[in-house]
C-alpha cells in the first residue's frame, strides 16, 4: 500500500523557482569552444575516440556552479535555464539567427555580444563537418525537394542530437560508473587482436570507459566546490548542507547509492551529462518512482530519512529538470514551443510479472509536480484495469491545478501494441514513455522517437494538382482529378501520394541515422544502454537490443472530414463537381487570397520570367504582385464557392460519435500506419507510426492551403488524433468515443488527445470520481493516452492581454506542458479556440 | 394478448410490452451528453418542452411552450423542438453507456417540466431502466400526483425543485402557487419508491434570505427518506436566449450570489437540519 496524504512544500522550493525564473535564459559558448577545441586536437583518431575525448575535455573544463540552496547539483550552464550550443549537429542556423534570436516570438533567449563573437569564430572551423551536411549529402534529391516543400520535416534530427531514449538509471545507481567501467574494461579483455570486429569494438569499449571516467571526475569537480563553499560558507545550516552534498558528490556516481539522498544526485548527473553530451532532447526519466524505491524504502525503514525530506530532495529534482534548456532554430521552436526538453517520468504501473507497482514514491512524483508547478519534468501516469483508485484521484487533483500535467497512459493498449512490434510480454510491461507519448522498453531502446513530422494534408493538395507543387513534380503524376469518376479513384490516388511521400520521408530519415552514427556516436549515453557493451557499438551505429523509427503523421482529422466529405458531396450526393471544389479550394472558398498565397503566387511568376530569360525590376515585381493581389474570383463564383463550404460545414464531421465517419477516419489513418510499418532503419529496426504532431500543427498549418474539410488556407490543423478544433459539438464523452475508434494499437510510437475542460467539471470529490471515469471508460475503449487543459477561456483571453500578470501560466500544449506566455500567438489563439467542454 | 415471434424461437410475450413504449412520441428540444450536474456520475440529458411555471430566472426560456418556435441564436434562426420516439431518444442515450458503466452515471430527463408529458416520460424511464441505465428526471412536481405516479416504478432518482415555502411569493415570481408542489413531494418521499432530493435554485430578490433558506430546508427535512438538498445558485447563462425569443428578461441587472453568500446559505441549512448539502448540483 501506499501514502497519498499530502506533504508540505519546503520554502526552499519556493525560492529555488522564483531564482530560476527572474531571468531570461541566456546562450553560453563554453562547450561550443571546448569542443571545437578537442576536434582541433583529435583530427584523424577515430569518431568514437574524438566523441569520448571531447566529451571528457569538456566535462574538464566547463564552468561549474552551485546555485544558492540547492540540495541536488550539477547544472550545464552558470545563468539559470541557460543553453550550451552543439555545432557538430548543425551551426548555419544559429549563426543566422544570432541577432534575432533575442527578440523572436517563440522561446527567445538572451546572447551577449561576446557571445556571439565566440560561436562566430568556433563556427568556421564545423564547415562541412556537422552532422547535418552528411545527412543532406545522403539524401535522395526527389526526399529534399519534398522537405524544400514542406511536405515532412525531418528537422528535429537533422539539426540535432537525437536523444529520445531512457538509459539504465538502476544501473548506475546500484553499481555506479566505477562498476559500468568494470564490466566495458571485462569485454575489453575479452577482445583479440586478430578478431574482426577488433578495431571498432576496442575502440567503442575504450571510448565508454574513458566517457565514465569523465563523469566520475566532474562530480569529483562539484564535491570539490561543495567544500569550498562550505569551508567559506557562515550560515551553519547552510555550511552543513554543502558539506553533505560535497560528501555525495566525492561518492557517486561513482559509486552505486548508499542511500535515497546519494540516488538523487547520482540520478541528477546522468540526466544532466547526457543532455551535455548530445543535444538531443526528450532524455526520460522514465519510471523514477520504481527504480529510486528501493532506497526511499530503506531509508525510511532504517529512519535514516523521513518523507517530507524525501520529497524535498524529489522537489528539487524536478527543479533543476527545468534548468536545463536548449536552442532551437525559429521554425523549430514554434513547433515545439515552450522551452520543453520533453523529459518524460512515469509513475504507477505493472512489474514484469503484471502486479500493480504503485507505491509513495508514485504519489510523490505527483505531490512533487504540485509543489514546483513547472512544465518539467513531463509527468505521465500508467493507467490499467488494476490501477489503485487513489492513485489516479491524486493524479486529477493536479489535473484540476491547470498545469496540463500528467498525462494519461493506457497500460491495456500498450503493452499489446509492443507485442506487435516483438517485444516480450515482460518487457512491454515495463514500458515507459519517451518525450511526448512514445512508449519503448527502458534501457533497451533506440526509438528515434519523433524522427519526423508528416503533413497528410499536403499529398491530398498533390492529388487535386496531379503531383505538382509550385510549379515542380513534388508527388508523383496521379491524373487530372476532374476526371476521377469514383471515389475509390480519388482515395486510390490520395494512398499512392501518400506512400510515395512516406517513401521519401524514410529516405531522409534513414540518411540523417547514417550521418548520426558516422559523426556523432555517443559513447556516455551507450554505457547505459543494453546491449552495446556486450555488442561492442554505439547506440547510433545499432547496439540497442530494440531499434525503432518513429516519425508522426497530422491532420488525420483533416484528412477524415475532407475525404468524407468528398465522397458525400461529390461522389455521392453530387451536389458539387471535382472542378468546382478544386476551385473552391485554389479560392479558399471565396475568401481569396491571403498574403502567403500572394507572396508565394507572385515568387512562381518571377521565377517562371526569370527561366524564360526575361528580365525582372523592381517595376515588373510591383506590377505582377498588383495583378496578384487584385485576382478575385467572379462574384457569382464567390457566392458559389461560399455555398459549397456552408455544404461542407453541414457534412457530419470526425468527433461527434457517428460510427461511420469514425471508421472511415480508421480507414484514412491507416494510409499513414500500413505503409510505414513495411520499412527498415539503418539500424536494423522498423518504422512505426505515431500520430501526434506535437505543437507543430499550428505552423505546419500554416504551410498548407485550403482542405477539403472547409479549413482555410494557412490556419492550423488537428492536433495529435483530436478532433479538428470547434468541430466536436457533442462534448467530451462524444469526442472520446470517436477518438478511441481509431486503430491506437497499430500506432505505436504514440497517439495524442487532447482534452479542455473548465475547471468546474474537476470540482469538488464528486468532480474528480468523474474526471477519473471519463478516462475509465475512454481506455475501456481502447484509447492510447488522454491528456488535459483545466483553464478557463477568460483566462486564457486575459493571460494574452496582460502577460505580466501570468508569468506562471502553464498549460498542456499537444504532449507536453509550456508557459503559456511564452507560445507564439497564433498557438496561443488555438489553445483558447479547442473547444470548451465542461458545462 | 398476441404472440410474437422472435426469429427461430416463439415466445408468448405482449406485443405492447415489447413495442409500443418504444414509439411514444414526445416533444424535446435539446440532448445533451456528458452532464456532470444532474444526478450521479456522467449523464445524458434529455431536455423535454413545455412547462406550466413562468419562473422569472429561468435558463432555458426556449423551454416553456410546448409550442416549437424560432429563436435567433447568434443571428441566425434556430427551430426549438422535435417530435421524438422514445427509441430515437434511447438509440442516443445508450451511446455514453461505457461512461456510465464508469461513473455510475446513466439518463436525467429535464426541461421545461417532464410531466407535462408524462407518457413520454413513463416510457422513457421504462426503456432506460429495463436496459440497466440509471434514470433520474429533474423537475418542479408541478402536476397532480397520479402523473408522478406514473414515473415512480422507473425511477431511481428524483431531483425536485423546491423554490419556496410561502405560496403568495411563489406565485408572484414563477406565475404558479407552490400547495400542490408541497403536497407531491410529501407523497413522493413517502412512497419510498425513488431517491428524493431537493433542489434549490438560490435566486437574489426571491429567496435568498437566511430565512427563506432555513425555511425551505426545515420542509426538506422533514420529508422522510430525503437526505441531501442542492443549493444552485442564480446564474445568467440563459439571458440571451430572451433576446432570441423576442423576450424581455426580468431580472436585468441582477448579479449571481457570491460564493461568500452560498457559504452563508448553507450553514443556515446545516444550522436547521441534518441534511447533507452541496452548493451546486
Amino acid at each position: 500500500m501506499f501514502i497519498t496524504t499530502d506533504i508540505p512544500k519546503s520554502s526552499r522550493i519556493t525560492r529555488l523557482v522564483d531564482d530560476l525564473y527572474a531571468k531570461m535564459p541566456e546562450i553560453e559558448s563554453a562547450r561550443a569552444k571546448l569542443i571545437t577545441e578537442s576536434y582541433k586536437a583529435t583530427e584523424g583518431m577515430p569518431v568514437i575516440t574524438r566523441r569520448a575525448e571531447a566529451f571528457a575535455h569538456i566535462l574538464r573544463h566547463i564552468p561549474i556552479i552551485i546555485r544558492d540552496e540547492e540540495l541536488i547539483v550539477g547544472s550545464s550552464t552558470l545563468a539559470p535555464r541557460g543553453c550550451q550550443t552543439f555545432p557538430e549537429y548543425s551551426f548555419q542556423w544559429l549563426e543566422d539567427e544570432l541577432d534575432t534570436v533575442e527578440t523572436r516570438s517563440a522561446d527567445p533567449f538572451y546572447i551577449s555580444e561576446e557571445t556571439k563573437k565566440d560561436l562566430r569564430e568556433v563556427h568556421k572551423y564545423w564547415k562541412g563537418k556537422t552532422t547535418s551536411e552528411l545527412a543532406t549529402s545522403y539524401m535522395a534529391p526527389e526526399a529534399i525537394k519534398a522537405i524544400d516543400h514542406n511536405i515532412f520535416t525531418p528537422g528535429n534530427y537533422f539539426y540535432n542530437g537525437v536523444g529520445h531514449v531512457t538509459v539504465k538509471y538502476e544501473e548506475v545507481l546500484a553499481i555506479g560508473y566505477e562498476g559500468i567501467i568494470a564490466k566495458a574494461q571485462a569485454e575489453l579483455d575479452q577482445c583479440q587482436v586478430g578478431d574482426g570486429d577488433y578495431a571498432r569494438r576496442s575502440r567503442f569499449l575504450q571510448a565508454v570507459i574513458k566517457s565514465c571516467q569523465a563523469v566520475i571526475e566532474y562530480a569529483q569537480r562539484y564535491a570539490q566546490l561543495a567544500d569550498e563553499m562550505a569551508s567559506q560558507c557562515s550560515d551553519p545550516v547552510r555550511k552543513e548542507e554543502l558539506y553533505v552534498i560535497a560528501q555525495n558528490c566525492s561518492r557517486v556516481p561513482a559509486k552505486g547509492a548508499s542511500g535515497f539522498y546519494e540516488a538523487c544526485q547520482s540520478f541528477w548527473f546522468v540526466q544532466q551529462l547526457l543532455q551535455m553530451e548530445s543535444s538531443g532532447h526528450s532524455i526520460s526519466p522514465g519510471r523514477f518512482d520504481q527504480y529510486m524505491y528501493p532506497y526511499y524504502k530503506k531509508d525510511i525503514e532504517n529512519g535514516n530519512i523521513t518523507r517530507e525530506f524525501a520529497q524535498e530532495l524529489m522537489d528539487c529534482i524536478w527543479v533543476k529538470m527545468n534548468d536545463l534548456n536548449k536552442v532551437r532554430d525559429a521554425a523549430s521552436a514554434e513547433g515545439f514551443a515552450g522551452y520543453s526538453l520533453f523529459q518524460n517520468l512515469i509513475a504507477g504501473g505493472q512489474n514484469k510479472d503484471g502486479e500493480d507497482v504503485t507505491n509513495d514514491l508514485s504519489i510523490m512524483c505527483i505531490q512533487a509536480s504540485m509543489h514546483v508547478h513547472l512544465p518539467m519534468p513531463s509527468l505521465s501516469v500508467r493507467v490499467w484495469n488494476g490501477s489503485p483508485h487513489e492513485f489516479l484521484i491524486k493524479a486529477a487533483e493536479l489535473t484540476r491545478t491547470g498545469i496540463g500535467l500528467p498525462a494519461y497512459y493506457n497500460d491495456e493498449v500498450i503493452i499489446p501494441a509492443l507485442q506487435n512490434r516483438g517485444i516480450p510480454l515482460d518487457e512491454a510491461r515495463e514500458y515507459n514513455i519517451i518525450g511526448c507519448v512514445e512508449p519503448q522498453v527502458p534501457g533497451k531502446t533506440d526509438g528515434w522517437h519523433d524522427a519526423a513530422f508528416f503533413n497528410m494534408c499536403r499529398p491530398l493538395e498533390l492529388v487535386f494538382a496531379n503531383g505538382m507543387d509550385k510549379d515542380e513534380l513534388v508527388g508523383i503524376p496521379t491524373g487530372d482529378v476532374t476526371e476521377m469518376t469514383t471515389f475509390d479513384e480519388f482515395y486510390n490516388a490520395y494512398k499512392k501520394q501518400m506512400e510515395y511521400c512516406i517513401s521519401l520521408m524514410v529516405n531522409a530519415d534513414n540518411a540523417i541515422d547514417v550521418a548520426h552514427a558516422q559523426r556523432c556516436p555517443l559513447p556516455f549515453l551507450s554505457s547505459m544502454v543494453d546491449d552495446c557493451i556486450g555488442r561492442g557499438k554505439s547506440v547510433q551505429e545499432g547496439g540497442a537490443v530494440y531499434n525503432f523509427t518513429g516519425p508522426q503523421g497530422f491532420g488525420v482529422a483533416n484528412m477524415a472530414d475532407s475525404l468524407y466529405a468528398i465522397r458525400k458531396l461529390v461522389y455521392q450526393d453530387k451536389k458539387v463537381t471535382m472542378e468546382e471544389y478544386k476551385e473552391a479550394l485554389i479560392w479558399n472558398f471565396g475568401r481569396g487570397f491571403d498574403r502567403q498565397t500572394i507572396t508565394e503566387m507572385t515568387v512562381s511568376i518571377l521565377k517562371e520570367m526569370q527561366s524564360k530569360g526575361r528580365a525582372v525590376d523592381q517595376e515588373a515585381v510591383s506590377s505582377i504582385l498588383n495583378v496578384v493581389m487584385n485576382m478575385k474570383p467572379a462574384p457569382e463564383k464567390k457566392v458559389r464557392y461560399e455555398e459549397i463550404h456552408n455544404m461542407i460545414e453541414e457534412v457530419p464531421k470526425f468527433g461527434n460519435d457517428i460510427p461511420d465517419v469514425d471508421y472511415f477516419a480508421r480507414d484514412v489513418a491507416y494510409t499513414y500506419s500500413r505503409p510505414l510499418e513495411k520499412y527498415k532503419n539503418p539500424r536494423g529496426g522498423q518504422f512505426q507510426a505515431g500520430l501526434y504532431p506535437v505543437s507543430a500543427n499550428v505552423p505546419l498549418g500554416g504551410q498548407t492551403g485550403a482542405t477539403p474539410d472547409g479549413r482555410y488556407a494557412h490556419t492550423p490543423v488537428a492536433d495529435g488524433v483530436s478532433p479538428s478544433a470547434g468541430k466536436d459539438v457533442n462534448g467530451p464523452t462524444a469526442a472520446a468515443t470517436s477518438v478511441s475508434r481509431l486503430d491506437h494499437f497499430i500506432c505505436s510510437n504514440g497517439t495524442l488527445f487532447n482534452q479542455k475542460f473548465h475547471p468546474s467539471a474537476l470540482s469538488g470529490r464528486e468532480g474528480l470520481e468523474k474526471f477519473v471515469a471519463l478516462i475509465r471508460s475512454y481506455f475501456d475503449q481502447k484509447g492510447m493516452h488522454m491528456q488535459f487543459n483545466v483553464v478557463s477561456r477568460e483566462t486564457l483571453l486575459d493571460a494574452q492581454e496582460h502577460p505580466e500578470n501570468y508569468k506562471h501560466l502553464v498549460v498542456r500544449v499537444a504532449g507536453y506542458s509550456a508557459l503559456f506566455t511564452t507560445l507564439s500567438r497564433s498557438l496561443q489563439d488555438d489553445i483558447i479556440r479547442r473547444t470548451e467542454q465542461g458545462f | 394478448m398476441t404472440l410474437t415471434g422472435t426469429g427461430r424461437g416463439v415466445c408468448p410475450v405482449p406485443e405492447r410490452e415489447i413495442m409500443d413504449y418504444l414509439d411514444t412520441k414526445g416533444r424535446i428540444f435539446d440532448i445533451q451528453r456528458y452532464s456532470i450536474h444532474d444526478g450521479p456520475g456522467i449523464r445524458t440529458i434529455v431536455f423535454l418542452k413545455g412547462c406550466v411555471l413562468r419562473c422569472r430566472w429561468c435558463c432555458n426560456p426556449e423551454s416553456q411552450e410546448f409550442g416549437i418556435q424560432t429563436m435567433k441564436v447568434q443571428g441566425k434562426d434556430k427551430v426549438i423542438g422535435r417530435d421524438v420516439t422514445v427509441g430515437e431518444v434511447l438509440e442516443i442515450v445508450e451511446k455514453d453507456r461505457p461512461y456510465y458503466y464508469r461513473s455510475g452515471g446513466g439518463l436525467t430527463l429535464s426541461g421545461g417540466e417532464c410531466l407535462c408529458q408524462p407518457e413520454f416520460s413513463r416510457d422513457l424511464l421504462h426503456a432506460a431502466k429495463e436496459r440497466g441505465i440509471h434514470t433520474a428526471i429533474e423537475s418542479m412536481a408541478c402536476a397532480p400526483f397520479e402523473k408522478i405516479e406514473m414515473l415512480l416504478p422507473y425511477l431511481d432518482m428524483y431531483l425536485m425543485d423546491i423554490k419556496h415555502t410561502n405560496p403568495a411569493k411563489h406565485k408572484e415570481f414563477t406565475g404558479s402557487s407552490n400547495e400542490l408542489m408541497m403536497e407531491n413531494a410529501r407523497k413522493t418521499a413517502l412512497s419510498g419508491q425513488t431517491k428524493l432530493v431537493i433542489r434549490v435554485p438560490v435566486i437574489p430578490t426571491f429567496n435568498d434570505t437566511v430565512e427563506e433558506i432555513k425555511g425551505i430546508a426545515g420542509f426538506a427535512s422533514a420529508l422522510p427518506g430525503v437526505r441531501k438538498i442542492h443549493l444552485l445558485p442564480y446564474h445568467r447563462l440563459g439571458q440571451d436566449k430572451y433576446d432570441g425569443l423576442g423576450r424581455e428578461y426580468r431580472m436585468e441587472g441582477i448579479l449571481p450570489p457570491s460564493n461568500e453568500k452560498m457559504e452563508t446559505l448553507k450553514k443556515a441549512v446545516q444550522a436547521v437540519c441534518g441534511l447533507d448539502c452541496q452548493i451546486g448540483g
